[in-house]
């Protein structure tokens, strides 16, 4: 019984982190119509942001969190704005084409920058404590990853729902062109759109990080594919979509990772991912969509 | 141009290609770079070519090109590897009953690679050819990381030798075998897309719905474009196995997916001639061209900045970078190459040639007229 739990709570603390990461995918492809496949990179940028900061620099932890978050962010608006921006009226295969260029590039420098060797990543010993509760015992970081990411999808889901710029979101992912012909500034809101989906995977990164050694310039593909099945299996387009697609995910490759077959966990994220879009392509919270000839 | 030089041109230039790469398979070292980059080269072009067949003129955007690479890699290295290499192989878990006195001739493993890719293909293409875009696009590169974990998994240890990958792999004896095969299977391709089915392709290609109408079949079109593909991506990975001598499951990642999927870009989406050139610019390029720039290197007593093992694969996807941005058609958009589009490009980009004969001789006739 507590093995369940336990693995329960493990799989809701990788689960949220990846739900973190496929917001940002999630909320890209609901306004560019982008799969960006440079998001998981800039996860692993993050994580190397982060070794700059405390282990060459020795800043305290409290602070290198707020500088990984700014570089983090300043690195994916940098991205938009040069690899996707002048791209805008293109196809859109040339847009997913230079989203593949830019997720080639960043791995190509992060070795040129940091070698291929796997980098140590720092530890920050607030997060890394054990806690008990009950019959489970665990590291500080397992248990709040979950907690604080609900919060962080309320306050998204409020911010989308209730606020001006969620409203220019809103409309911008429902029609470009209207948008613009509304007064919203198209670049503005795609910049936040990067902004807020660059933070959420510098704290992913942190987060996901933090209980593992160390980091290396191909950590962030696989991560990277897996939250994009999660935004998938959510709904694309959908924030809480993405938090219910991330907890099932993590929960479910847990349990198979706990299981007689954990070698298969990662190939069973992507049957999950092909059956999904078989039987619901929208996933589960998703809008339909009709083609128009 | 009549339709008889342009024949002759061909003729000749084929034969030129062909020279030239004799000339390098006669009078160079082994182990000189213009082989390497040759051998590679040939072997991309095939693949490069089979993306683009459906990328490209298709209109399938996929990414599961690694994944029957990875299918057609182990196939071939399954029943090859001589029998009396196998126990060396497999030294850890030992071979299966079944494999144990069982290798067969090159050239048939060679199409037994290509038909268990088709077959794959087939099976997956049931399901997932009924996606649109991006969302067929995330499924076969989920297939792909599906095929990479099943054959790096325990359970066909006695198979594909688990995640140690297999070694011993034999290839032609001869240096030309790979360019043979890569040249038939590309042939092959360009039959295809010249017969009714290419031109199928390219119709569902620019408008899905107006093809149907017109009485396209599109499932079974884009079922056999899918399984097309797959069968040379398969020999292609066949190919890589033999040119690396070993495969494991590593060995062929998203990044090469990737890799030539921005080869097919640089070439030009659509164009057979354009993958071909692109993939031996490219590999040239990576392999050959920016290999200076991972060492250091002094001009003088001054030392260059920024050299160091790395700095070439950042130079070379800031490349990459530049043509998917600046030059999205690349090199030769979705044209071939052909006679008429060499001497127009000549034309075109130096009129100053055709013209300053013209100026230099407009002057003599009015000076002589006015005289």
């Amino acid at each position: 019984m507590s093995a369940i739990l336990q693995n329960c709570l493990n799989g809701l603390s990788i689960g949220s982190i990846y739900a973190l990461i496929a917001i940002g995918y999630t909320m890209v492809y609901g306004i560019l119509r982008l799969i960006n496949f440079a998001h998981g990179d800039i996860f692993m940028m993050a994580g190397y942001f982060m070794i700059i900061c405390m282990t060459d620099c020795l800043i305290p932890w409290y602070i290198s969190i707020v500088l990984v978050i700014a570089a983090t962010v300043l690195l994916g608006v940098l991205t938009e704005k040069i690899a996707y921006k002048p791209l805008r009226e293109a196809p859109r295969m040339s847009i997913m084409i230079s989203a593949i260029g830019v997720s080639y590039l960043l791995q190509n420098l992060a070795t040129y920058l940091f070698s291929a060797l796997p980098k140590a990543y720092p530890s920050i010993d607030f997060l890394n404590k054990t806690i008990k509760i009950g019959n489970i015992s665990t590291s500080l970081v397992t248990f709040i990853t979950p907690i604080l990411t609900v919060l962080i999808v309320v306050f998204l889901v409020f911010l989308i729902n209730k606020t001006k710029v969620g409203m220019a979101m809103r409309a911008v992912s429902r029609d470009f062109e209207t948008s613009q012909l509304m007064g919203i500034k198209i670049n503005n809101v795609i910049s936040i759109t990067f902004v807020i989906g660059c933070a959420l995977a510098a704290i992913g990164s942190i987060l996901y990080f933090t209980p593992r050694p160390s980091v290396t310039p191909l950590s962030g593909s696989l991560p990277g594919l897996k939250c994009f099945v999660a935004a998938v299996f959510g709904g694309i387009g959908s924030i809480p979509g993405a938090l219910v697609g991330g907890f099932l995910i993590g929960v479910s490759e847990t349990f198979i990772k706990a299981g007689a077959y954990s070698e298969f966990s990662d190939a069973v994220t992507f049957v999950i991912l092909i059956i999904v879009l078989l039987f619901k392509p929208t996933g589960l919270f998703g809008e339909k969509t009709t083609e128009k000839v | 141009m009549t339709k008889t030089t342009k024949t002759i041109s061909s003729c000749v230039f084929a034969l030129v290609v062909a020279a030239a790469i004799v000339c390098v398979g006669q009078f160079s070292s082994p182990s000189s770079m213009l082989r390497t980059v040759l051998q590679m080269g040939a072997v991309y072009a095939l693949i490069a070519v089979s993306m683009n067949l459906l990328n490209g003129f298709t209109g399938l955007f996929s990414l599961g090109q690694a994944g029957f690479m990875t299918l057609g890699a182990y196939a071939y290295a399954i029943f090859t590897i001589p029998v009396d290499a196998r126990d060396g192989v497999y030294y850890l878990t030992g071979v299966a009953d079944w494999l144990k006195n069982f290798s067969l001739p090159i050239p048939v493993a060679l199409i037994l690679a290509g038909l268990v890719g088709a077959l794959c293909a087939y099976l997956v293409g049931i399901p997932v050819l009924r996606l649109k875009g991006d969302y067929f696009a995330i499924a076969t590169l989920g297939f792909a990381e599906i095929v990479r974990i099943v054959m790096a998994s325990t359970p066909l240890n006695r198979v594909t030798n688990g995640s140690m990958g297999l070694t011993k792999i034999p290839g032609f004896k001869s240096y030309y075998g790979i360019f043979i095969v890569a040249a038939i299977c590309i042939a092959l391709m360009v039959l295809m897309l010249n017969s009714t089915y290419g031109r199928s392709f390219k119709a569902i290609r620019d408008d899905e719905i107006a093809a149907e109408a017109m009485g396209i079949n599109l499932a079974h079109h884009k079922q056999l474009a899918f399984v097309i593909s797959s069968f040379f991506a398969s020999i292609g990975g066949a190919l890589m196995a033999m040119y690396l001598n070993a495969v494991s499951a590593t060995t062929f990642t998203v990044a090469v997916t990737y890799y030539i999927l921005l080869i097919v870009v640089i070439g030009g989406m659509g164009s057979v001639t354009g993958s071909v050139l692109s993939a031996f610019l490219v590999i040239a390029a990576k392999e050959w061209w920016l290999r200076p720039l991972d060492q250091e290197q002094f001009i003088g007593g001054f030392k260059i900045p920024l050299l160091r093992s790395g700095f070439r694969m950042v130079i070379f996807s800031v490349i990459l970078m530049l043509v998917v941005l600046f030059f999205r058609r690349g090199i030769m958009g979705d044209h071939e190459l052909s006679w008429d589009g060499i001497y127009g490009f000549f034309k075109k980009t130096l009129p100053s040639l055709f013209h300053r004969k013209n100026k230099t001789q407009d002057p003599e006739k009015e000076g002589g007229a006015n005289g």
